[in-house]
């Protein structure tokens, strides 16, 4: 097991990274965060984590082809790496082992994978 | 991307900032980044908040992974770099560093009192909604050749302008003297300060109701009460609709709790509003006072169309047409009105003129305050560039290391900006220690505004033009030096000594002017205190009479408390001989000019007050009982014989009244002048003629000297309390009234006292820099003095005498302004000192005194050091 965790917002972020694959950069990812949780944060604090999490290995990135909209400038694509991965996988069955000794959901029965 | 937008830039600012501080390698992706963000924004939104959506998202940058790296080390590394060497060569200058950051706080903290206090008083009253459209009326009227002005009126006054001047006034209100009232409620009694009013009086001051209707007081069975009344009377309990009585004898319903006035406004003791109608009812007012008797305020709430000179000039003469024409030539009466604005610092008037007031108290601790803080700056500034010059040859050193001269600026700035910051978080510290004191002294509640957003802009303000001033000359003038020349001569740059001189001067000038200040207040006031007051008043208290029962049976309440065996003697009074502030007016006597406007100062006593209180009779004798016409007697004071210019007193007819109430008396003695008014003031020609009737307000007892104070107010209360079970028994002793009457110049002895302290402190600290400083520059000097021959004590005379020339042109410039200046305070009291040459001389030597300690202590250090170390290392 990894001794690094994942904080709440950077778990969104990596997993918002693999959901949208090759729009994964930061303008994109923040759009999306914005979408699916309802909540704002600014492009530089995106930009922070994702700087962060690429330190920590979890993230590489390279940059794309330049596009017409951004007024011919190339921006920054993120993909998880292996680690990242595993990070994810961790931090997931983590959580699914707490909600199974969690009592009042043993009834319920999630089939992952 | 629709067509219009893609004409849409970012804002140009925003987008320059940015590539300013952010990572070149980031440029290109951030930049397209916010582009895009910036785009969408404008599709969804304006064109303005999508460029402050950009602002956001640039300042949202401003994190340590995006900041360029010159950018994070002139943000951190540098600070940090400065302040660590800041702090070290403030420790490295331990003492030095401690007076000149005391003193510096030691200034603010005085400047800051003092501002807080003007402000404070500047905001009098401002309280009130209607500030600027609330006004007092006033009166002036013709006393022979002076005029006198009052704030009291008739109560005829506000009928007749609601009823004539209607048009100026929104209200038009009357009212009492807020004073002490007897508050019941069931069995519950005390004493709470209330006033009588005119409905008006709710609208006039807003006042803010938080239960209760604005019109309850038109019901003249009802009150309001303050919300702190409402907390001492009923505690928990609802208040409104409660019966309560005032003084025994009105019966008032509770309509409305109000939020209680701030202290420093002219209502703050207005802890409850009874209607005026309901005095005016109890007392049989409308039956018995004319315009001739100016017992109340009016107050007055102007239209918000007219002017305040309108109104005033239009109303002058409304008195004078409503009385008779004999009165009206006599007095002159002039009504005018006086603006909120002015209560409380313009209350002076002479001759019908207002003189000011507060505000020259004021403007003076304003300009100390100043100076104060000034002193401070100026000495904070010398010692910071005393020390700077010591340190050019460190400047030599760190240039031909290869510093930067910007890194230099910066290093000197910011220890001066640390050194002032430190002065000012003392400063605070100390203000918060000092401020109970403070407030004691000058009987205020001043609080450091610490959420006033002014306060803290001029306070950021203040240091950064101190940083400015004290870090500008080591900064710009030392960092520029070719370290060749630093290095390799001997010489130091000039200084710029003379201004220092002069600034060393005007210090010791303010300080010497305040120590002559000082001690002039002082001596005033112990003067005052020294005059003979002409009476006893050891041992005698005063006891208001609340109940018509102690008149009614005076022989019998005088008995049992003379059966006491604590209580030598018994008297009643229609006011404190303290202070005998009824006059009269209506007398004539033979040889009498007609045209002698006349008034005296009057007191009604019964028998066995004189004895009571032991006056001196020079002439004639006291009121007896002996004699059956004593009831149409007089006493004079020796004033009211010159007054009257009578040249054999005993046995003069005087009239007292006109026509029908005319009542003839005689002149049976004259007693010798005796203080009853305040103590600063001229004597008044006074009356003294017996009394038993309603005007008798104050029982006066002499408490038996034998006897311990305590037992025989217990056994007096008793006596009392068994004729007037209703009323709350009070008493005050006539030599703690007395005493009173210093107060406001006790306040003032003492404020100045303390800045007068300060001041020296300040100056001295001053003279110490510039000593230190003098004496490094002339090391040398005295080494080779040493070597030719010079004592220790030729080099003490050499160059402590060049500190007391600088002491003397101080005295020179200070004493006349000082004796200008408390001249003109002391021609406010009738009843004053001289100012004597020894208080100057006395300034001066404690002065002289001080400089020499402060001064004598470095250079006996530098005297007595062997030439050789002096004279060696350079």
């Amino acid at each position: 097991m990894s001794d690094q965790r994942l904080g709440e917002f950077e778990e969104i972020i990596l997993l918002l990274v693999g959901i949208l694959a090759e729009e994964a950069y930061a303008f994109r990812i923040g759009d999306e965060y914005a979408t699916q949780t309802g909540k704002i944060s600014s492009i530089g604090a995106i930009h922070a984590t994702l700087s962060r999490l690429e330190q920590k290995g979890y993230l590489k990135s390279l940059q794309s082809d330049p596009t017409p909209v951004r007024g011919g400038r190339r921006k920054r694509i993120y993909r998880i790496t292996a680690l990242g991965q595993r990070v994810l996988d961790e931090s997931r069955q983590l959580r699914q082992s707490l909600w199974n000794q969690f009592p009042g959901f043993q009834d319920l029965s999630f089939s992952y994978e | 991307m629709s067509k219009p937008s893609e004409d849409h830039r970012p804002p140009l600012l925003a987008m320059r900032f940015l590539h300013w501080f952010l990572r070149n390698d980031l440029e290109e992706e951030v930049s397209g980044d916010l582009l895009e963000q910036f785009r969408q924004k404008l599709l969804i939104t304006t064109l303005f908040r999508a460029k402050l959506d950009y602002w956001y998202q640039v300042l949202n940058y401003l994190r340590p992974f995006a900041i360029r790296s010159f950018a994070l080390s002139f943000f951190m590394g540098m600070f940090k770099q400065n302040l660590k060497i800041s702090l070290r060569h403030l420790r490295r200058n331990g003492s030095l560093t401690w007076i000149n950051l005391g003193g510096l706080a030691l200034g603010m903290m005085a400047t800051l009192l003092i501002a807080l206090w003007v402000y404070d008083e500047l905001t009098y009253d401002r309280y009130f909604a209607n500030y600027d459209r609330i006004a007092m009326t006033m009166q002036n009227q013709q006393f022979g050749d002076h005029i006198r002005t009052w704030n009291s009126q008739a109560m005829q006054l506000a009928p007749a302008l609601r009823d004539q001047y209607g048009r100026f006034f929104e209200e038009v209100v009357t009212t009492n003297y807020s004073q002490p009232h007897q508050i019941a409620w069931e069995e519950k009694k005390l004493i709470r300060t209330g006033n009588f009013a005119e409905p008006g009086v709710v609208k006039l001051l807003a006042l803010e109701l938080m239960s209760g209707s604005a019109s309850a007081l038109e019901d003249p069975s009802s009150v309001l009460i303050s919300a702190s009344t409402a907390r001492a009377i009923f505690g928990g309990e609802e208040p409104q609709g409660q019966s309560l009585t005032i003084d025994n004898r009105m019966q008032v319903r509770v309509a409305g709790v109000y939020r209680d006035f701030p202290k420093n406004c002219s209502f703050a003791n207005w802890t409850f509003i009874a209607p005026f109608e309901l005095l005016s009812t109890t007392e049989h007012y409308r039956e018995r006072l004319e315009w001739g008797n100016s017992w109340f305020q009016v107050l007055v709430l102007l239209n918000p169309a007219v002017t305040l000179d309108q109104a005033s000039a239009a109303i002058r003469d409304v008195k004078k047409n409503s009385i008779n024409e004999e009165y009206a030539t006599r007095t002159q009466p002039k009504i005018f009105l006086h603006p909120m604005s002015k209560w409380r610092l313009y209350g002076q008037f002479k001759e019908g003129i207002n003189t000011g007031g507060r505000i020259q108290y004021l403007r003076t601790f304003a300009l100390i305050g100043l100076f104060i803080l000034l002193l401070a700056c100026i000495n904070f500034m010398n010692l910071s560039t005393a020390q700077a010059e010591t340190r050019s040859r460190e400047v030599g050193i760190r240039k031909t290391i290869g510093s930067r001269r910007d890194q230099l600026i910066g290093q000197f700035f910011s220890e001066s900006a640390l050194t002032v910051l430190l002065s000012f978080i003392l400063a605070m510290l100390l203000t918060r220690l000092f401020l109970p004191l403070f407030n004691q002294v000058t009987e205020k509640q001043v609080e450091i505004p610490w959420s006033s957003p002014l306060f803290w802009i001029i306070s950021v303000g203040f240091m950064a033009i101190t940083t400015l001033l004290a870090g500008g000359y080591p900064a710009f003038y030392l960092s520029s030096f070719r370290p060749i020349r630093v290095l390799h001569s001997l010489k130091r740059p000039k200084a710029v000594f003379s201004l220092r001189r002069i600034l060393v001067t005007l210090q010791f000038g303010v300080s010497i002017a305040m120590i002559i200040g000082t001690v002039v207040i002082f001596r005033q006031i112990n003067y005052a205190k020294d005059r003979p007051i002409g009476y006893t008043q050891d041992n005698i208290i005063t006891i208001p009479i609340k109940s018509p029962e102690i008149m009614r049976h005076f022989e019998a309440v005088k008995r049992d408390l003379m059966q006491t065996g604590d209580v030598q003697a018994v008297a009643a009074s229609d006011v404190k001989m303290t202070s005998t502030y009824t006059t009269n007016s209506g007398f004539t006597w033979d040889g009498k000019d007609p045209a002698f406007s006349e008034e005296f100062h009057t007191l009604r006593a019964t028998y066995g007050f004189g004895a009571l209180v032991d006056w001196q009779i020079v002439e004639g004798r006291d009121f007896s009982e002996e004699y059956g016409t004593d009831s149409l007697a007089f006493i004079l004071n020796e004033t009211a014989v010159k007054y009257m210019d009578l040249k054999h007193p005993i046995g003069a007819r005087v009239q007292w009244g006109t026509g029908e109430d005319a009542r003839q008396f005689h002149v049976i003695g004259v007693v010798k002048d005796m203080i009853t008014t305040s103590p600063f003031e001229e004597v008044h020609p006074m009356l003294y003629v017996l009394h038993y009737g309603r005007f008798i307000h104050y029982l006066n007892v002499r408490i038996n000297p034998e006897s311990s104070a305590q037992t025989a107010l217990t056994a007096i209360e008793k006596v009392i309390t068994s004729y007037d079970p209703d009323n709350l028994y009070e008493y005050q002793f006539f030599d703690q009234e007395y005493a009173k009457k210093f107060n406001d110049e006790e306040k003032l002895a003492k404020i100045a006292f303390y800045f007068a302290l300060i001041s020296l402190f300040i100056s001295s600290i001053g003279l110490l820099g510039i000593t230190t400083l003098v004496l490094e520059q002339r090391r040398k000097e005295i080494g080779m003095r040493k070597i030719l021959g010079a004592s220790q004590k030729n080099l003490w005379l050499l160059l402590s005498s060049e500190f007391l020339w600088l002491v003397l042109i101080a005295c020179v410039l200070a004493i006349p302004l000082a004796y200008y200046y408390m001249d003109s305070w002391l021609a406010h009291f009738a009843y004053r000192i001289r100012l004597a040459w020894w208080i100057f001389v006395l300034a001066a030597l404690a002065v002289v005194g001080i400089t020499l300690f402060t001064v004598s202590f470095q250079i006996i250090r530098a005297a007595w050091q062997q030439p050789v170390q002096s004279l060696q290392d350079s």
